[in-house]
């Protein structure tokens, strides 16, 4: 049942080519004719107004178009008149730019420097002079936490998830045999992928827009803009079918995007802004700085008996961010009480959003540290305790999973791991002079899935093109499309081409939330399923037709052809059925969406990650040297792109652990590790082998092709199983992340 | 970046009048560092005078010691046979330098005058003494956790840095008894490495005791018995391609289980290299084992101050210090 080696043939990327030869185009790589560069001028300060700009010297610099401000700018109709007096913007505002004299966050643009070159346009930027009246900023968590309060938007909505949540006595914790509490701290971290954004903006006419744009949803990203600059729809044009990695950064349209838009507008000309490394840190989101306190009861036979966890996320002072933080912790283990709070802190900083694994990476780090200290403290082995309190049914829905296999997960995991030889005092394993320690963490991500539509269309010549306003920010999703297309009509991969990145085509959802699989994988799937019916129903018409009374179910589709399954010789090739029928083409839109077994069924990805770490006795630093993962995502599609995604995930869980923080200083309000210098991801070095396995099964009730998502279940849980680790070889247990040395010493 | 001009001499006397005639003209060798800053606005030079075109390349063997061209390149160095067999830490301590493709472009003479990493020299928002004296030190009372805990300066607060030098290879160097030769308008002069860079004291913006003409040839490494127990440890936030927290070379003479020579430098942990002499010294005539490695660590301590956010140093710097005298003697 378990795989280590690829069972079935694995299509290779269909755009690896494109991508490892550099002829894939991203959206800064566009050639446009008369393109002008863009580049931001940002606040300097935290909180205050603008008080003046003064923008002579830049204006001077030989080949500058533009300098746009809120003083200039062509404006963007969707946002309100400026009040008078002009207001700070109410909580549930998007910034909006070059719109007032506001500053909301340190790196907030101000002003925009258009020019013929970007050396240019930097120059003249760096020339750009801004006067501020500055206010007191608070970005210090710590010192502000007492504010922390229910979201308004929480306080508006009675049905929000986000709600305090009692389950069972909320006082059992006090009466529990044993009892732990803990604060676990969780950094502000950014994506960091390696393209940054980058937008080119061409206004067509004075309605039409078209951009080349890094994002992870073009159909939000049209709508957005087409309610900013209140266009038609169809009216915006987003392309963007090469993206290079986002993990969340791109879901939203960021103000850059629409600074570029509107210098596009003033100059009337293409205009391509692109992010550098440090505005990749101070303008596009992070995951927010987060406080969990969980306390958690068992009895001395290790059953959890209660957990409460509270957790307060960072957000902005004009948006609420909310994510999943505590909601893990209702459903992954069964423990009759469990109470949960949400409060967020509003502060003078950029919004957060969506980050690989919201919300639960950060409640799984503190709710599996936890666990850990609880087996610990019970003299339990942390795997089996975990599956002493094994969650057969939902117990926060009280539903049957639609499907789960996670205790399987945990046994292939522990045995390729040999968790069995772990010994289970803290510091009593060691190798080569270097203590060693075994850690593990389960892990969860809910099912996402989204109304979704694909359009199949069969040509004379037999391929197949497939086009759905998708993404791929890297997971590859046009290699998993046409292996389910291929499937589903029985034509060679090589004869599909599958088109997604741009908005012209049929609705989908954005990349986000392990969503694409499982909606437009089920569309494609859908789409062809109807395809290779109306292929069926053409060809019973033909004269003499083999396939004359043959329904569906009977028919078997191969190498181009359809037959009835009881006679394969009796074929006819989907190209000889356009040709009889003197057709160009054949082509189906079909929706696929998700139906009432959301409400029968509750519907999760499970797995666990194990990990070795060895770390030096007198210096503290801390490698990892293996790791072992297991994952129910129910049916893989193709081994090779789901492996590396697992990979991927665990890399950046390693990175979680270790060192990735976006450090603040408070006195300034402003970031000061804002290159790849001080902002640390995984190196080569960093990184072990790493064993996958999946399960491989499919949950027959979620979708048609009984796929779950995989992008965000690879990170969940990483930083926990790494922790505990740490704690195994050290004795020293780390609620703060990252585990720097200076930690341990 | 500001405009500049740029200009690649390939006679020795055009590129340093070239410098010397302009106030606001820099050598550039890598670029690697130089434009970094550039890009960032920290400095920018009117006329950038390209030294590539110059013979400064050489990695020769002259009587008495090893002279390595300012212009080889970082990986150049790290692999020569010369290099290898006569001075290893050397290679240990550049490899474990930047990533490939830096050590590629990076030359001798661009490692050595490399900036601070501190990030408040970084961002010309910040408060920095070094980038603009006179502003005040922003590491002072900010996030100090990769800083300075050695060499500071007594004086007024306004005036000093704790920022720290960032180079592997100046360890090794330092440890080595290197020399640094270097000619300008006024000729030719060798500096003893350990005079060669500054500690920030009234004036952090300078880093080094160099003129603003003076062009480095060579460094020139004294003949030296350090062939086998040597050790580059650096101590960094992940395996490769980070500046050190604290980094250590350590250089041992043994002979019959006893040391009869030993050299220790700091990294990562002074606004220079931080040779650590009393330690040395203590060192010699005494059995390898971990207890007199333990000894002489304590020794380079006392002069230690820590700030808010990098104590730990003051007590990873001696167990660093153990460590790499013990990889130097391999004893585990
Ligand atoms: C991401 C990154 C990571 C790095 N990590 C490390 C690390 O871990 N450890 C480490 O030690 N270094 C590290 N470095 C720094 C790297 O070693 C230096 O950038 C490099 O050595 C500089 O050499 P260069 O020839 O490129 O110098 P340049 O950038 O050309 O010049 C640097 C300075 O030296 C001056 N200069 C150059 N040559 C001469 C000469 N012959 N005479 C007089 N003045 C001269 C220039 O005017 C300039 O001021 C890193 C750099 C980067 C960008």
């Amino acid at each position: 049942m378990f795989n280590a080696k690829l069972p079935e043939p694995s299509l290779d990327r269909v755009d690896g080519r494109l991508k490892v030869t550099g002829t894939a185009t991203y959206s800064a790589e566009y050639p446009l004719e008369n393109l002008a560069h863009a580049v931001l001028v940002t606040s300097t300060i935290a909180k205050g107004r603008i008080t003046g700009l003064d923008f002579k010297l830049a204006e001077s610099v030989p080949g500058v178009l533009a300098v746009i401000s809120h003083l200039n700018s062509p404006g963007v109709p969707g946002y309100p008149p400026v009040k008078q007096p002009a207001e700070r913007a109410p909580i549930g505002t998007a910034l909006r730019v070059f719109y007032d004299d506001f500053v909301y966050f340190s790196g907030q643009p101000v002003a925009v420097v258009v020019a013929q070159t970007l050396e240019q346009a930097r120059h003249a930027a760096s020339l750009a002079q801004v006067n501020y009246q500055t206010e007191k900023h608070q970005t210090d968590f710590e010192a502000n936490v007492s504010k922390a309060a229910v979201a308004l938007s929480v306080q508006r909505n009675k049905t929000s998830p986000f709600q305090d949540y009692d389950r069972g006595n909320p006082d059992a914790i006090k009466t529990a045999d044993v009892k732990l509490e803990s604060t676990y701290v969780f950094p502000t971290q950014h994506h960091q992928p390696l393209e940054p954004h980058a937008i080119i903006a061409v206004w067509e006419t004075d309605d039409k827009l078209t951009i080349y744009d890094k994002n992870q949803g073009v159909k939000s990203a049209q709508g957005n803009l087409a309610s900013a600059f209140k266009l038609p729809r169809e009216n915006v044009q987003v392309n963007s079918p090469f993206i290079g990695g986002a993990f969340g950064s791109g879901i939203r349209v960021w103000p850059h995007t629409i600074a570029a838009v509107l210098a596009a507008k003033k100059v009337k000309r293409p205009v391509k802004l692109v992010l550098g490394r440090e505005l990749m840190q101070m303008s596009v989101g992070s995951r927010p700085f987060t406080v969990q306190k969980i306390a958690i009861g068992a009895s001395s036979d290790g059953k959890l008996t209660a957990i409460t966890h509270e957790g307060i996320g960072q957000t902005s002072t004009y948006e609420e961010h909310l994510e999943r933080t505590i909601l893990a912790t209702r459903a992954m283990y069964a423990c009759p009480n469990v109470s949960t709070r949400y409060r967020l802190l509003n502060l003078d900083v950029n919004t957060p959003t969506w980050m690989r694994g919201p919300g639960d990476a950060t409640g799984m780090f503190a709710l599996e540290s936890a666990l850990d200290e609880m087996a610990h403290e019970l003299k339990i082995d942390p795997l089996e305790f975990r599956i002493r309190n094994h969650a057969d049914t939902d117990p926060e829905r009280n539903l049957p999973w639609s499907a789960k296999t996670l205790k399987e997960c945990y046994r292939t995991g522990a045995e390729r791991f040999g968790w069995d030889k772990r010994t289970s005092e803290p510091r009593s394993m060691q190798a080569n002079g270097l203590l060693v320690g075994y850690g593990m963490a389960s892990s969860l991500y809910g099912f996402h899935r989204h109304p979704s539509k694909a359009k199949a269309v069969m040509r004379t010549d037999g391929s197949v093109v497939m086009q759905s306003a998708t993404m791929d920010i890297g997971p590859g999703t046009g290699t998993a499309m046409t292996q389910i297309a291929a499937k589903m009509l029985g034509v060679s991969p090589n004869k599909i081409r599958f088109d997604l990145g741009d908005s012209s085509l049929p609705d989908a959802p954005g990349q986000n939330g392990s969503a694409t699989i499982t909606s437009v994988g089920s569309a494609v799937h859908v789409a062809c399923e109807a395809l290779k019916k109306k292929l069926l129903t053409l060809a019973a018409a033909m004269p003499n037709s083999p396939l004359a009374n043959s329904r569906f179910e009977d028919i078997t589709a191969k190498t181009g052809r359809i037959f009835p399954t009881a006679n394969p010789s009796a074929s006819i090739s989907y190209a000889d059925i356009l040709k009889y029928h003197q057709l160009p083409q054949v082509e189906v839109t079909e929706e696929s969406k998700p139906g009432p077994e959301r409400d029968q069924y509750s519907m999760y990805s499970f797995g666990c990650h194990f990990v070795e770490v060895q770390v030096n006795p007198l210096t503290d630093e801390v490698r990892v040297s293996r790791v072992v993962t297991c994952a129910d995502v129910g049916k893989i599609i193709n081994y090779k792109t789901a492996r590396s995604q697992s990979i991927g995930g665990i890399v950046g869980g390693i990175g979680m652990a270790l060192m990735e923080e976006s450090v603040m200083d408070h006195r300034f309000g402003r970031y000061i590790n804002t290159d790849f210098a001080g902002y640390h991801i995984p190196v080569h070095a960093d990184i072990p082998q790493i064993e996958v396995y999946y399960v491989d099964q499919p949950d027959v009730y979620v979708n048609p092709i009984g796929s779950k998502g995989l992008g965000e279940i690879a990170i969940v849980g990483v930083a926990a199983a790494v922790a505990n680790a740490v704690f195994h070889a050290t004795g020293k247990r780390v609620r703060q992340l990252p585990i720097t040395v200076d930690k341990l010493v | 970046m500001k405009p500049f001009q740029y200009i690649r001499p390939t006679r020795l006397k055009d590129a340093i009048e070239a410098v010397a005639s302009n106030p606001n003209a820099r050598y550039i060798a890598g670029g690697t560092n130089l434009i970094d800053l550039m890009k960032r606005g920290i400095v920018s030079p009117e006329k950038l005078v390209d030294i590539n075109g110059l013979p400064l390349k050489k990695i020769e063997k002259k009587t008495g010691f090893l002279r390595i061209g300012a212009l080889a390149l970082n990986s150049e160095v790290a692999q020569h046979r010369l290099v290898l067999e006569n001075h290893p830490l050397l290679a240990q301590a550049l490899n474990a330098g930047a990533s490939g493709q830096l050590r590629n472009m990076a030359t001798v003479g661009g490692n050595i005058l490399q900036r601070t990493r501190c990030p408040y020299f970084y961002d010309p928002v910040f408060p920095c003494n070094k980038r603009k004296p006179g502003t005040g030190c922003g590491a002072l009372e900010g996030i100090n956790r990769t800083h300075a805990i050695f060499g500071l300066s007594e004086n007024d607060p306004a005036q000093s840095c704790i920022a720290v030098h960032p180079s592997d290879f100046c360890v090794a160097l330092s440890a080595l008894d290197a020399t640094v030769l270097v000619v300008g308008t006024k000729g030719e002069r060798r500096i003893a490495f350990g005079d060669f860079h500054r500690l920030p004291g009234n004036s952090p913006d300078l880093d080094a005791n160099l003129e603003k003409d003076e062009l480095i040839l060579a460094v020139e490494i004294p003949d030296a018995v350090f062939t086998k127990h040597v050790h580059y440890l650096k101590i960094r936030d992940r395996a490769s391609y980070a500046f050190a927290l604290v980094s250590v070379a350590a250089a041992l003479d043994l002979e019959n289980n006893r040391i009869k020579a030993a050299r220790l430098a700091l990294g990562g942990v002074a606004h220079k290299p931080w040779r650590l002499f009393e330690a040395e010294k203590a060192l010699v005539g005494q059995p390898v084992s971990e207890t007199t490695f333990q000894k002489a660590a304590e020794l380079a301590m006392p002069s230690a101050k820590a700030f808010a956010h990098n104590a730990y140093k003051l007590k990873l710097v001696p167990n660093a210090i153990v460590q790499a005298l013990k990889s130097a003697a391999a004893l585990v």
